[in-house]
């Protein structure tokens, strides 16, 4: 009752008894205080779920929670258990999930709706002045002394609390307006990474979908895409799960730091080496990863190509040239595209390689009817003949049940043995031109250069062949490859290489002055991967990363590293293959999900945007290009055709061949047009297509600062675009928000520079594009503090939700463990009560509509065949304009704006009618419709929904995704693997069918996480016998590969691939930015400065910027921004640890503490990427706002052959192929930060101030 | 009007003081055990701490218990071993000593509490407060020191203790004691009971929980009954 008077037993107290010869008591003192601490770990339930962020990790988390609060979480440790030969997947997680209940109620948690108060005072004075919410926002709008007070105070604080019925109304206002003035494509919305929380996603993108917005891609801006996947595979990204590292007999983690980045899978990296797994380490800085492997790769960064190169040399050289290995050269036959023909073209003097030879390029197209020219030819070595094996692209979209990976004659089914190499038989030998690039010199030092040719001529073995139009000389890919490499094939050829110590590009002497690593390492490494994977029938793998993809010339590295994988046959065996783990990109259900997230069971085609082509021109990224294709083509290129070309041309060229997509579409109101086609009597896009051919509209791309082609409205959800992603923040800050911005370089215009041909060149460039900029999110993130209103959604313990990763084969739910907290709600709920706002204000403004949504040429559809064989330009008159397959597609859709809402909450009756696909399959989704409306109820309001299927709660939506994918449903996984069968002739369902009857529920998956079932929407295998392996299926189940030959693709014979000189692997050094001279003397003044590379790894103490301003790992690092350099940088500039430095070039300016390390060589600075601004960031003196985050001294720079479409694997897909954004060609001037201000106000001080 | 002020703060203000302290620690004690604690701050900085925190320490519990032997020890008690006036010396030579020790380690401490970023961002509300109290209470005992040296015969140490000792034995008359006594003994006193007055709402608490048992502790390994 009383602690004092319990303490008051002095005269019933007994004397202790003793122990231990008096050294230990035993007191008979209360033990109650015991009942505090056992308390503190009570709890009232535990509820599993998992942490909605961009890691892979997918880990499942026990959340416990306690009066109604969520108290702590910790690893769940009840995986289904793995084979018997192989470790448990469990714990899973790390320190960083570990810590995210402290979000829930900590300071940076968003607990009520937040409007910037200049607009909110604007908007209730016109409110009150129309009933009208959408006249209201046009008289808002409209008024520029308004919309320029809010867009400036953007970044500065100044947000009041709103009600969620007048937010919910001004944005769906802005919408409507938006869409009635300048179009639905105006209204664009950015989330990343839907396998974190797909449904969450898909609310957004559904919500967009429906009203004709808008969604934008995130794996390519991210360049987490490497667009050599697509380029070699045909394929976005396919990836061996962890647990198959156990499976390999030696891993190289190539730019890959396991064990900070993907804590939860780093235990099967160890525990290989018990079993004698040799780990080799590539990084320039001594890393976790180097530190845990047997052997340190120290190349220098961005020189990676050059270390793959000589790998592959000696590879090609022990096991092709010299000696021989019979597994190698049968996988290659088979598996690649090596045996395939490739016609000799002249050019200024030299022999150099032109695209594949193809059926129709021969007498009577060899007698193939459908689709020769995309039947790309082999030599067969019995018949002596040139024969179309099976499995071309061609089969696949023409011959059914010839498109898989048999060694026959597609014609007649002839067994054939393609040919290698024309060694023995040729019938000249040729010298032929490769390109160089390593001879280029950049502004730095650090990336030194060798003094070769820029032409590499180099003997290539030739077959001359009777064309239809006359002769042509042939070689064989595997010939061209080996030329490439500088392997001496006895042919007398003074330019190859006699041994490793010539100094020929690319041998390991070669590439010692470039990487600075040395040529016994090289050799020895290269002779061990190939060996073992020779042993072990392709037991070698390769994990890889951001560190390496994210360089402009990424597709050499990766390719190069590719070659290696495929040369050693490593590819679809278990245990070996290409591990790049960059972006949870992995949606397994994604067939499932597609029809939810985009409104595929109402409309289609949904509206889709490449997201890094977007923000190079809406953002005026392009207005500061200083990258000139005459520094990028190869030396062997046809310069004539690029005169006066710049970047930014190349993508409106590719968004007006069909390449690429676009967003805003036309610089005409979609809406307008379809009227004026109506009334003008022809089909809309005969209207769109007429009038584009004869120039009297424009497509949006060609005219970025004409107000009629602004984006106006932006979503951003789940993401932290403006605090992370952003490549070019400044210019973002100041192009698309009109606010204080730390731009410090000059546009085209003020520079004198060349300006693009395409684009029309507007003097005075346009700031603040964006009308209306709302953000969605838990937390004040740096994006939400740059937003106009804030959403507080659910976090990842407040909502129900999907989650899968490519690490592990497992689907996860995230489970509604308490309520969200204050009035946040989940994602699903803000935009189903979105959807319902507009389907109420659109009246009288927007009704039943019709809408011209532009479609590129896609990836795995019939229409990938567009554009054979050569380039051509509408515009120019090359070609007609033919919609689908010389330019976008113009379709037109009909949207019924007031049953938007009807139309969100019910599965639309599409899914019955035309059925669901993926991957260029379809099936029939009778009874899962069905099944679903059985499950879901079904609507019974009067209307365009009733008798459908429910989508009301997030467990509605989830229940969709479930039981339409093939991977959580055997019933239609059997169906999938049937209908592919058909196009490839041979039984695939074995795959599945002891699956047939599982249906994976959401309450199953919150029971336990659940394992996924094998699926033609994937290129790996989930079962008993192995672990998931990318190309598994490829390999073992004879299923194409979706490129070109249907092989994997060493050689790239498009004509801008060649053009750049991509068409083989070679090694391009890092782009000069040229960045730093037009600001290093002006700003420096003859300071200490050190110029360095700017590197932007992925963090220890954060995911991105999830977790870089929780308190908990603020205190485990330096409490807000750092960045690392190395001892001798450091002592350059005078700098000691955990000083403040200041970075800067033309794009921005950053401030930070320094860490001082031993771990990073000299000539690089790290900023461990997404810092969050908001944290801890002073004064830059430069710019004078405040510092910045990573991305303040980045731009974007696009990359042409990311631009190719319209042919075969080298065409658009959402998120799948595209330009992606580069950052780390980047060099900073680093000094000392003299003076350390904070510049802290509040919003009404400032605003005096400004006042 | 300076009769009744006499009357309330030396006749009543001494009780209303000593209720709280007593109360208030009980209540305290019972209903916030986890508040019953000294906040050491030496985990977070270490500087000073050893000279600062011994000397303060040392010095303030000498002085304590000279004040409770000296205040509380009936003249009769030890008046045939020392007079008044030996004991007057006595007590003015310790208290000079432990008071200046008392003094040097408590500036050391109040600097470090204001000066170290750590230590002030971590400091409970009451914390900075308490210690400037017990900083002035200490200067005015120390300036109590040249007034008793005017007269050295205890005349005031006698009527100072009378009236302690007629305070804890409730007689109705102690404030009268104090009456004709110099200004800075009266506003020592004032503010003295205004420390006890103050002492629950403080980490001064962990005085009553002085680990003395430590001392004669009987075992190493101390190993608790099962409930």
């Amino acid at each position: 009752m009383s602690h004092f008077l319990d303490n008051l037993t002095y005269f019933t107290r007994k004397r202790p008894e003793t122990f231990s010869e008096g050294h230990g008591i035993t007191t008979g003192e209360s033990r109650d205080w015991e009942r505090a601490y056992r308390g503190r770990w009570s709890h009232d339930k535990v509820v599993r779920s998992t942490h909605g962020v961009n890691c892979t990790g997918s880990c499942s988390w026990k959340i416990y929670v306690k009066g109604g609060l969520v108290t702590w979480e910790t690893q769940q440790t009840d995986y289904p258990r793995t084979r018997t030969d192989l470790p448990n997947h469990e714990p899973r997680g790390c320190s960083r999930g570990a810590s995210y209940s402290w979000y829930l109620y900590s300071s940076a948690r968003l607990k009520y709706p937040m409007i910037r108060s200049q607009l909110l005072k604007s908007w209730r004075s016109l409110r009150e002045q129309h009933t009208d919410p959408v006249v209201a926002w046009q008289h808002l709008v409209e008024d520029e002394s308004v919309t320029s007070a809010y867009k400036a105070a953007r970044g500065l604080g100044g947000m009041v609390r709103g009600e969620w019925d007048e937010v919910n109304e001004i944005i769906v206002a802005a919408n409507v307006y938006t869409a009635k003035k300048y179009g639905p494509d105006r209204v664009i919305g950015f989330s990343p990474i839907p396998a974190m929380s797909m449904v969450s996603y898909a609310a957004g993108s559904r919500y967009l979908s429906l009203i004709g917005g808008v969604c934008m891609s995130f794996y390519d801006w991210y360049c987490d895409l490497p667009p050599s996947s697509p380029q070699v595979w045909g394929e976005q990204t396919d990836v061996p799960e962890s647990a198959d590292w156990y499976n390999s007999n030696y891993i190289i983690a190539w730019g890959s730091n396991v064990p900070q980045t993907r804590t939860p899978d780093a235990h099967f990296f160890t525990e290989v080496r018990y079993k004698g797994t040799k780990t080799v380490a590539v990084t320039p800085d001594y890393s976790e990863v180097a530190k845990l492997s047997d052997s340190w790769v120290p190349a220098r960064q961005g020189t990676d190509a050059a270390v793959a190169m000589a790998m592959g040399h000696v590879i090609l050289k022990e096991f092709y040239v010299d000696g021989h290995s019979d597994y190698f050269s049968n996988y290659v036959r088979q598996y690649s595209d090596m045996p395939f023909l490739v016609m000799l073209e002249k050019r200024d003097g030299h022999w150099v390689p032109g695209r594949t030879l193809r059926a129709s390029d021969f007498p009577g197209a060899l007698q193939h009817e459908r689709n020769p020219d995309w039947k790309p030819v082999v030599f067969d070595a019995g018949s002596r003949q040139v024969v179309v094996p099976n499995g071309t692209i061609g089969a696949r979209w023409g011959d059914q049940g010839k498109w898989n990976l048999e060694e026959k004659d597609q014609l007649d089914g002839r067994e054939i043995k393609p040919l290698l190499s024309f060694l023995d038989q040729s019938d000249e030998v040729l010298p032929v031109a490769f390109p160089y690039f390593g001879n280029q010199e950049h502004d730095q030092d650090i990336f030194a250069h060798s003094d070769h040719d820029s032409i590499l001529n180099r003997k290539v073995p030739v077959k001359n062949l009777e064309l239809a139009e006359g002769a042509v000389k042939a070689v064989t890919v595997y010939d061209l490859m080996l030329a490439n490499y500088g392997l001496d094939r006895g042919l007398d050829d003074p330019n190859v290489a006699q041994s490793y110590d010539d100094d020929v590009p690319y041998t390991p002497a070669w590439q010692e002055k470039i990487t600075g690593v040395k040529r016994e390492q090289i050799i020895q490494i290269a002779r061990e991967f190939a060996d073992t994977a020779d042993k072990t029938r392709g037991r070698s793998m390769v994990i890889l990363g951001a560190a390496i993809n994210h360089w402009y010339n990424m597709d050499m590295t990766y390719r190069g590293i590719m070659n290696m994988l495929i040369m050693c046959g490593c590819v679809g065996q278990s245990g070996g293959g290409w591990a790049h783990y960059v972006g949870q990109e992995k949606l397994r259900p994604q067939t499932g999900w597609l029809p939810l997230a985009f409104g595929l069971d109402w409309h289609r085609p949904p509206r889709q945007m490449n997201s890094t082509s977007f923000f190079y021109n809406h953002s005026n990224q392009w207005r500061y290009e200083k990258l000139e294709l005459d520094e990028i083509l190869s030396p062997l290129a046809e310069r004539s055709a690029w005169e006066n070309q710049s970047l930014i041309d190349c993508n409106v060229r590719a968004e007006r061949m069909g390449w690429l997509p676009s967003a805003p579409q036309l610089e005409e109101n979609p809406l307008e047009l379809a009227k004026k086609a109506k009334a003008a009597g022809v089909s809309s896009a005969d209207y769109v297509v007429g009038r584009l051919k004869d120039g009297s509209l424009r497509m949006s791309c060609q005219a970025p600062d004409d107000p009629r082609n602004f984006p106006r409205n932006l979503f951003i959800w789940r993401s932290n675009l403006l605090g992370s992603s952003g490549k070019g923040h400044e210019y973002m800050l100041k192009h698309l928000l009109g606010t204080k911005n730390g731009v410090l370089g000059k546009d085209l215009g003020q520079t004198g520079g060349q300006k693009p041909s395409e684009v029309e060149w507007v003097e005075q460039d346009t700031e603040g594009k964006l009308d209306l900029v709302v953000t969605l999110d838990f937390r004040m993130s740096t994006t939400c503090v740059y937003s106009d209103i804030v959403l507080p959604s659910s976090t990842w313990y407040e909502k129900n939700d999907l989650n899968t990763s490519d690490m592990h084969p497992f689907i996860h739910p995230l489970s509604r463990a308490v309520d969200p907290a204050w009035e946040s709600r989940s994602d699903w709920d803000i935009y189903k009560r979105l959807a319902k706002v507009y389907a109420d204000l659109c009246v009288g403004h927007l009704g039943t509509e019709t809408d011209i949504v532009a479609l590129p040429i896609l990836h795995d559809t019939p229409a990938e065949l567009g554009q054979p064989l050569d380039v051509k330009d509408w515009k120019k008159g090359e070609c007609d304009p033919i919609p689908g397959k010389t330019m976008p597609s113009y379709i037109e859709v009909v949207r019924d704006y007031p049953d938007t809402y009807k139309k969100f909450t019910s599965l639309g009756p599409l899914m019955s009618k035309v059925g669901n696909g993926g991957k260029g399959i379809a099936w029939n989704t009778e009874d899962e419709v069905r099944l679903l409306g059985d499950l879901n109820r079904r609507v019974t309001d009067e209307g365009v929904s009733q008798g459908l299927p429910r989508i009301e709660s997030d467990i509605d939506a989830a229940e969709v995704v479930l039981s339409l994918a093939p991977e959580t449903n055997g019933q239609v996984a059997v169906k999938a693997w049937q209908a592919l069968g058909k196009i490839t002739g041979r039984d695939h369902t074995h795959l599945a069918l002891p699956k047939h009857d599982e249906k994976i529920r959401f309450r199953d998956i919150q029971a336990q996480p659940r394992k996924i079932i094998s699926s033609p929407t994937w290129s790996g295998l989930e079962d008993e016998h192995v672990s998931y392996n990318a190309g598994y299926t490829n390999v073992h189940e004879l299923i194409p590969w979706r490129t070109l030959t249907g092989r994997q693709q060493f050689y790239q014979d498009h004509a801008w691939m060649r053009d750049f000189g991509e068409s083989l692997c070679v090694y391009k050094p890092p782009i000069n930015t040229k960045t730093v001279k037009p600001v290093i003397d002006e700003i420096g003044q003859g300071g200490k400065q050190v110029v360095l590379n700017w590197i932007t790894p992925h963090q220890k103490w954060g995911i991105h910027s999830t977790y870089s301003e929780n308190l908990l790992l603020l205190t485990l690092s330096r409490g807000g921004p750092c960045v690392w350099m190395s001892e001798i940088d450091a002592a350059k500039i005078g700098c000691e640890d955990n000083d403040w430095i200041e970075l800067y070039n033309t794009n921005g300016a950053i401030a930070a503490r320094a860490v001082v390390s031993q771990r990073v060589p000299e000539g690089m600075v790290m900023m461990y990427h997404a810092q969050e601004k908001i944290i801890n960031t002073p004064i830059s003196q430069i710019t004078g706002h405040r510092g910045g985050i990573h991305n303040s001294v980045t731009r974007a720079v696009v990359k042409p052959t990311h631009m190719i479409g319209g042919y075969a694997q080298l065409a658009y897909g959402f998120n799948y192929y595209g330009t992606v954004g580069s950052n780390r060609d980047e060099f900073v001037v680093v000094r000392k930060l003299e003076k350390v201000e904070w510049h802290v106000t509040t919003a009404d001080s400032a605003e005096e101030a400004a006042a | 009007m300076a009769n009744y002020i006499n009357q309330f703060f030396f006749g009543i203000y001494p009780y209303l003081a000593l209720t709280v302290f007593f109360l208030g620690s009980l209540l305290r004690y019972d209903r916030d055990q986890y508040t019953w604690k000294a906040s050491s701050s030496q985990l977070l900085s270490k500087k000073d701490m050893r000279v600062g925190s011994n000397l303060f320490h040392i010095g303030i519990i000498m002085l304590f218990f000279g004040h409770l032997f000296g205040l509380l020890t009936p003249h009769w008690a030890y008046h045939f071993a020392i007079s008044a006036g030996t004991k007057q010396v006595l007590a003015m030579t310790a208290g000079g000593i432990f008071g200046l020790m008392c003094l040097v380690g408590m500036v050391l401490l109040i600097r470090r509490r204001i000066l170290d970023p750590r230590i002030r961002a971590t400091s409970q509300p009451a914390d900075l407060p308490i210690l400037l109290i017990l900083f002035v209470q200490l200067v005015l005992g120390l300036l109590t020191i040249p007034y008793s040296a005017q007269h050295l015969d205890g005349s005031s140490m006698l009527a100072l203790a009378n009236w302690a000792q007629h305070v804890v034995t409730f007689q109705g008359d102690a404030a009268s004691f104090v009456a004709g006594q110099a200004w800075v003994f009266k506003i020592h006193l004032v503010l003295g009971l205004t420390i006890f007055l103050l002492f629950p709402f403080t980490r001064l608490v962990h005085v009553w929980s002085v680990p003395v048992q430590y001392l004669s502790r009987s075992g190493y390994q101390i190993v608790r009954k099962r409930a």
